[in-house]
């Protein structure tokens, strides 16, 4: 497996080798998809279009509804402004969505098409909307398209009427629908009003009904999103999914922004319901406390299974900077950890989190898998954490893999549970655990075979 | 439901359409009437029209995702932004085993991962760069790059790159113009592929083979369908040259010119090699359909006849007979469980018709079936190609013209042996799907959503066999979607283990338990009994 990795460290400026990183459209498309019956659209070739809807698809296994632009050589020579101007009338009389999400590709990226220019010149039916993000591949990440299609329904949508609505808003960052649940699950427990997007969930995790919906009962809903300019604030929850939409909403409508952590981990958790708390002088209820409670009972009992493990994680910033603070508090050392998403600020908000704990470990953005496997090959860790990718490496180098994040494209039901708040925080450790454990049995001698553990 | 009754309610759907719309998607659907005299035809491999939610992809998948992708020894390094690379890594199914220590490389993703700079200024730096990196650390053989959308805009020369470091490298390095946006489907991938593997690839080597030996052509080796195809022809007594592309080499490719006949699985996919091969090699190509017990039969009796040597002949109904006595009671069981099912059918350029024959094996009545990307001779026989008028987006992609190769040209029949072998084998030869459908079934080139969905309430069959996009809406209307594409991560299902594969799986998708709690119980019965509470 990967026998054409070699151990020794090799400098690379040209090649990406397996990488740990997609591009932006798959982001804007996921996002758009959290607005209740919106039509995401991709303005490119049709190859983009399938590939996210794929790949998408096959991680939340339900489907995923998208259109675009189809370009042929002609459009990509004279500009993709009559391809688009088609297929905003097509989808509207053939498909009716309430909002159609339009996404750019690197191709009409780099003809330079305007297409708020190609959108004011398309005919909108009364009562509908066409909204858009710029998601150039060659900039970013899938991350930072998820991060460019919020910043684009504010842009578009939010309004600020001077009438304060007396909710907050959430945005919940890329995280699968189950955990965008919970969040709401938790925002309920403490009798906060609030407004969510986009909310993927009821959306991607649709119950099975016998019946095909093209447009699911959830999502965030248009009016609230236009009414999220009126709330008191914004918490943006990730600061690399979700920053730039809290920040747009103060520029453009004055909302206060706080952005916090994906509240994945205790201490996450933590700052998220202290903020909201603080926040709308909610009290944090009994029902969280206890769950809290409880974490704190399993991280103690079972703190033997993980604690002092070595750990390298994989994945997206935001779920990356919530689990090495995760995994530094259960006592484990997260020696390397790699996004394929470009940014400093990433680097440096993980190196103080691993001089702050005294661990030594090696952290980089812009980075792929084939680099972290070489890390893995020099010194070893216990365990490695991250979407199906990972799995490779995990037999190359007979490593415990635990999956968590974007993609994960080989076990299901993933998408429906949360790995956010307390509940969630459990579930990550009963993956270590368990994962820790299962090669413990598998390596045991049969005289060293445990029945209790 | 009669044919008459279906072609009302099939025009129904599709007057829902725009004008405009309606007038394009018409003629890419028919519903079949054996009682005309003409044959029917049908418009394909033109554009999808901008809006509508096609299942269609895009060029550079069908050229590096499709035909060049399963070949395990060269570093196949996407020259683009990150996209492209990492949604065609490892996500198709085209297994690959290393036999000596030849170098894999199907478990890794090569990319510039272009940056905006990049796109500025310009990507062949970065390119020429990434081609020495993959040759310091993966010391490959072979090296193809393939382009990505802004590759062409940009402008950068990737076949001049590629030229320069074939002489530098000392090692082939070829490039591929597969940006998405040409042609109309992954189809215009295909042959841009196939132009640059005749090219450079196949006739440069000089491998020894003896006479009973073939190329198997647009088998990809998903889910292992041809290592099944590789067993049942080996224990015939034949000789694999090569298999395009499936579990596949370039280096093996390169002798490919060496070997007595080339089998044709996928046609659209690879028919133009195995034309320019018979051109330029003399090669003839038999089209064969190894999906299916009985269809699988015919094509082992196919290729014999083309050998005509009583051993071989009389090895092939050994084989055939050993492998049906092993298979025949299993198929019988699952036959039994299928039998009057009803399937629709959507894929690619050859599995909806190839299927056709595995389900009718198993007693399933195809209602419906569709092409994503193909071309009228896929559907209506090779005989319309002279009548196909060539579009503006057809004329973008490279048509290569090839002549006779004065060392290698050779023929295997004699000119009246060919004469008569072709009115009884499909020789340089592919009839199409449409000539095989019943009366009454439907056949949609290019479907898209609005379609599927409506086209499935009108049909309700059984199973909806096409890809991972549309596999969960069918669900969701409760109807069990098999992929083919992708074979849900199963198989093999070619050949006759393949079948039982195949059979088992559909035997389980349609008799799963789940399907019967899709109404919950207290939806079905009365629920006023009395009550505990208030």
């Amino acid at each position: 497996m990967l026998d054409a990795t070699p151990k020794e460290y090799v400098e690379r400026s040209g090649l990406v080798i397996n990488p740990a990183k997609t591009c932006q459209p798959v982001g804007a498309m996921y996002a758009a998809l959290g607005i209740h019956k919106c039509l995401p659209h991709s303005h490119g070739s049709q190859g983009c279009c399938a590939y996210h809807r794929k790949f998408l698809t096959r991680n939340f296994r339900d489907p995923v509804m998208a259109s675009t632009s189809s370009f042929t050589e002609g459009a990509a020579v004279f500009g993709g402004g009559n391809n688009l101007k088609t297929a905003i009338k097509n989808v509207f009389a053939i498909y009716n969505p309430d909002i159609i999400a339009i996404h750019t590709t690197c191709l009409s990226e780099t003809i330079g098409d305007d297409i708020p220019s190609f959108i004011m010149g398309a005919q909108i039916p009364e009562g509908k909307y066409v909204i858009h993000a710029n998601t150039p591949s060659y900039v970013g990440s899938h991350i930072t398209g998820f991060s460019n299609m919020v910043k684009g329904m504010v842009k578009y949508l939010s309004v600020n009427n001077k009438k304060s609505n007396g909710k907050f808003n959430v945005i919940p960052g890329f995280i699968n629908p189950g955990d965008m649940r919970e969040i709401k699950r938790l925002l309920n427990a403490m009798g906060v009003p609030f407004i969510l997007f986009p909310d993927t969930s009821g959306v991607l995790d649709a119950p099975m009904t016998g019946k095909f919906e093209l447009y699911p009962k959830g999502g965030a809903r248009v009016e609230d999103i236009i009414d999220a300019g009126n709330s008191t604030a914004t918490l943006a929850l990730g600061s690399f999914a979700s920053a730039d939409g809290a920040y747009e909403l103060e520029k453009k409508c004055k909302v206060p922004q706080k952005v916090l952590k994906t509240p994945i981990g205790i201490k996450a958790t933590d700052d998220f319901l202290m903020t909201v708390s603080k926040l709308t002088g909610r009290e944090i209820p009994e029902e969280v406390e206890e769950e809290r409670g409880q974490l704190v009972d399993v991280m103690v009992d079972c703190h033997y299974h993980y604690h002092g493990k070595s750990v390298a994680l994989f994945g997206d910033p935001d779920l990356l900077i919530a689990l090495t603070e995760f995994t530094i508090n259960l006592g484990m050392i997260p020696k390397y950890i790699v996004t394929g998403t470009p940014g400093d600020s990433f680097e440096n908000e993980i190196k103080e989190m691993l001089d702050a704990a005294g661990i030594e470990g090696k952290v980089k953005a812009l980075g792929d898998l084939f680099t972290l496997h070489q890390w893995m090959k020099e010194e070893p860790v216990d365990l490695l954490m991250g979407g199906t990718h990972g799995k490779y490496i995990a037999r190359a180098e007979d490593v415990p893999f635990v999956r968590i994040g974007f993609p994960i494209l080989d076990r299901s039901v993933h998408s429906y549970l949360p790995i956010t708040g307390y509940r969630g925080a459990m579930r990550v450790i009963e993956m270590i655990s368990n994962a820790l454990l299962d090669r413990q049995d598998r390596d045991a001698a049969d005289e060293d075979m445990e029945l209790i553990m | 439901m009669s044919r008459t009754n279906i072609k009302q309610r099939v025009d129904k759907t599709l007057e829902q359409y725009p004008a405009a719309v309606y007038k394009n998607r018409k003629e890419h659907v028919l519903v079949k009437n054996n009682t005309f005299q003409e044959p029917q035809t049908i418009t394909a491999n033109t554009r999808t029209i901008p809006g509508i939610i096609t299942n269609r992809g895009c060029c550079y998948a069908g050229c590096k995702g499709v035909v060049l992708g399963p070949l395990r020894d060269a570093v196949i390094l996407t020259h683009g932004p990150i996209g492209c690379g990492f949604y065609t890594w490892g996500t198709r199914r085209n297994k690959g085993k290393t036999r000596g220590d030849e170098l894999n490389l199907l478990n890794y993703c090569f990319s510039t991962d272009l940056q905006e700079g990049d796109i500025v200024f310009g990507g062949e730096k970065k390119l020429r760069q990434a081609i020495k990196e993959a040759v310091e650390i993966f010391k490959p053989k072979t090296v193809f790059i393939c382009a990505t959308c802004p590759v062409g805009l940009i402008g950068d020369d990737i076949h001049a790159i590629a030229a320069q470091a074939e002489k530098e490298y000392g090692i082939k390095v070829v490039a591929f113009s597969c940006e998405g946006y040409k042609g109309v489907s992954q189809s215009g991938g295909h042959h841009i592929a196939n132009n640059g593997l005749i090219k450079h690839i196949i006739g440069t080597g000089d491998k020894v083979v003896g006479k009973y030996s073939l190329n198997i052509l647009g088998e990809y080796n998903i889910g292992g369908d041809g290592w099944e195809l590789e067993r049942i022809l080996k224990k015939i007594g034949y000789e694999i040259v090569s298999m395009m592309t499936g579990d596949g080499m370039a280096e093996d490719l390169k002798s490919a010119h060496k070997a007595t006949l080339n089998l044709i699985q996928c046609h659209r996919s690879i028919n133009y090699i195995g034309e320019m091969m018979y051109t330029k090699y003399g090669q003839d190509w038999l089209k064969v359909n190894f999906i299916g017990v009985q269809s699988t039969i015919k094509s082992l009796r196919n290729i014999a006849k083309y050998f005509d040597d009583p051993d071989l002949t009389a090895r092939t109904e050994q084989v055939i007979a050993d492998e049906l006595s092993e298979i025949g009671p299993v198929m019988e069981h699952y036959r039994n469980i299928l039998k009057g099912k009803t399937a629709a059918l959507f894929v690619g350029g050859s599995r909806a018709h190839h299927y056709q024959h595995l389900l009718k094996d198993l007693g399933v009545e195809i209602l419906l079936a569709g092409y994503e990307f193909a071309h009228r001779d896929d559907y209506e026989g090779r005989e319309v190609i002279p009548s196909i008028k060539a579009d503006a987006d057809s004329k973008n992609i490279e048509s290569l013209e090839v002549s006779a190769d004065p060392e290698h040209y050779r023929v295997f029949l004699s000119k009246e042996r060919y004469e008569k072998l072709k009115n009884e084998i499909p020789l340089n030869y592919y009839a199409g799907m449409i000539k095989e459908m019943d009366d009454g079934s439907i056949v949609v080139d290019d479907l898209n959503h609005f379609e599927t969905e409506e086209f499935l309430k009108i049909l309700k069959p059984d199973i909806f066999c096409s890809g991972i996009k549309d596999k969960y809406i069918a669900h969701k209307a409760g109807i069990f979607s098999k992929q083919l594409h992708s074979y849900d991560y199963s198989g093999p299902y070619a050949g006759f283990k393949g079948a039982v594969n195949f059979a088992r799986d559909i035997a389980m998708g349609v008799t799963t338990p789940a399907w019967k709690f899709v109404t919950p119980p207290w939806k079905k019965e009365p629920m006023l009994e009395g009550s505990l509470v208030g």
